[in-house]
């Protein structure tokens, strides 16, 4: 594998780099590795390219010194989509972890169900979560870091929120429908998908934190991704990770006041402006250090 | 899809044995994957092409017979699955993949 250097870029990097990086030197195991060939059937019958790994590499791995298992999505792999065979990778590894009583660390990257596969994939993203309520259940807690350039959509959006915790980078997007899709059904007055800018305050990384839809930022660099996953292991490790109806009524109460709050809102500078942020305007410009410091005080603190 | 297969006799050069196989690439546009690894073919290697550009087969083959001409390997099997990837990203992949192999930094 290539050698990264230390700050290298977890936007740039591929999926399997990110692992090499983000993980001890040399400890990552692959299960149902590419060697093994499990693709996708449904492609090969359309007559598409398939992967060696259906895009997305699972197995167990150390993080400082800690034994985790661990799945990164390639989002260069049909966007990171997720098909039967890839479902079922994570499904699988989200049940060891339950049975293993070890913490898991996702890499998402994902445009949601793979369309190709229709009601396969459908039903995979859907075990999916189940899975992840399960190892959550089980005492174990789920991780996601969120830094690709595809950012995190669809399925795996929801897949995402299920777990204990999200990591994101300013470059990392979160949400259900992408842009696109908005535009298209609802009309380029709703949501114009070319306005980078705009769905970046929309969906990315600082709206999400701000927002309380995830609980970290952190600069684009693998160091900090793996800085700030140790961190959140060890805070896991200190409380339950299961679900509990007092978190889920605070998390609904959260959501309902955030709706009352921002709902007329028809950009994210409203908000942020109605958050109480000096300047909004210049947030998209902070770097992350600058933009923590300058939204500590007004950010809504999700669950 | 276009599936190309290539075969190149007597090579002299011997990829570590029992070593792990190798994946460098992704399939992405105007990328591919090369998975390599070592396997018992009478001093053969031999190379399969899953291609989504149809119709390049005298291309591979040129590109292939240049990177055996580099290589010589023996007893090594060499998969790839690309997605219109050039004739040089598709050089720099397999060299990728072999330098990988053999334990250089790539």
């Amino acid at each position: 594998m290539t050698a990264l250097a230390k700050d290298a870029s977890f936007l740039e990097s591929t999926a399997r780099q990110r692992i090499a990086g983000l993980f001890d030197a040399g400890s990552f195991t692959e299960f149902l590795p590419p060697s093994a060939r499990v693709t996708s059937p449904h492609l090969g019958q359309l007559d598409a390219p398939v992967a060696f790994d259906d895009g997305v590499a699972v197995g167990r791995a150390l993080l400082a010194g800690q034994a985790v298992l661990v799945a990164a999505q390639e989002g260069a792999f049909m966007g990171g989509a997720v098909g039967e065979v890839h479902g079922a990778k994570l499904v699988g590894l989200l049940r060891r972890a339950a049975a293993e009583q070890t913490p898991v660390v996702l890499l998402l990257e994902s445009g949601g169900v793979r369309l190709h596969e229709a009601n396969a994939g459908l039903i995979a993203v859907s075990e999916v979560m189940r899975a992840v309520f399960d190892a959550r259940a089980a005492g174990v807690p789920v991780i996601t870091l969120a830094g690709g350039g595809n950012g995190v959509f669809g399925g795996m959006g929801i897949v995402a929120r299920c777990t204990n915790m999200v990591i994101m980078s300013e470059e990392a997007r979160l949400a259900m429908s992408g842009p696109e899709v908005i535009e298209t059904a609802a009309g380029v007055e709703e949501f114009d998908a070319r306005d980078r800018a705009l769905v970046w305050r929309t969906t990315g990384g600082k709206q999400r934190y701000l927002l309380g839809d995830c609980q970290q930022l952190v600069a684009d660099s693998i160091a900090q991704f793996r800085a700030a996953a140790i961190a959140a292991l060890a805070q896991w490790a200190q409380q339950s990770s299961a679900l509990s109806l007092e978190a889920l009524e605070a998390e609904q109460a959260m959501l309902g006041e955030r709706i009352e709050r921002f709902g007329a809102a028809i950009d994210p500078l409203d908000i942020w402006a109605a958050l109480g942020v000096a300047d909004p305007d210049r947030l998209p410009l902070l770097d992350a250090e600058e933009f923590l410091a300058a939204v500590a005080a007004h950010r809504i603190k999700g669950g | 899809m276009d599936t190309l297969h290539y075969r190149f006799e007597q090579g002299r050069r011997v990829l570590p044995p029992g070593g792990a196989a190798v994946l460098v690439g992704v399939v992405g546009s105007g990328n591919l994957e090369v998975l390599i690894e070592a396997a018992s073919l009478d001093g053969a290697c031999a190379i399969e092409v899953h291609t989504a550009a149809m119709g390049f087969g005298a291309t591979w083959q040129a590109v292939l017979d240049d990177f055996h001409q580099r290589w010589q390997l023996q007893d090594a099997r060499i998969a790839i699955n690309d997605m219109g990837a050039t004739p040089a990203v598709v050089s720099l992949r397999l060299d990728q993949a072999v330098q990988t192999m053999l334990g250089g930094s790539p």
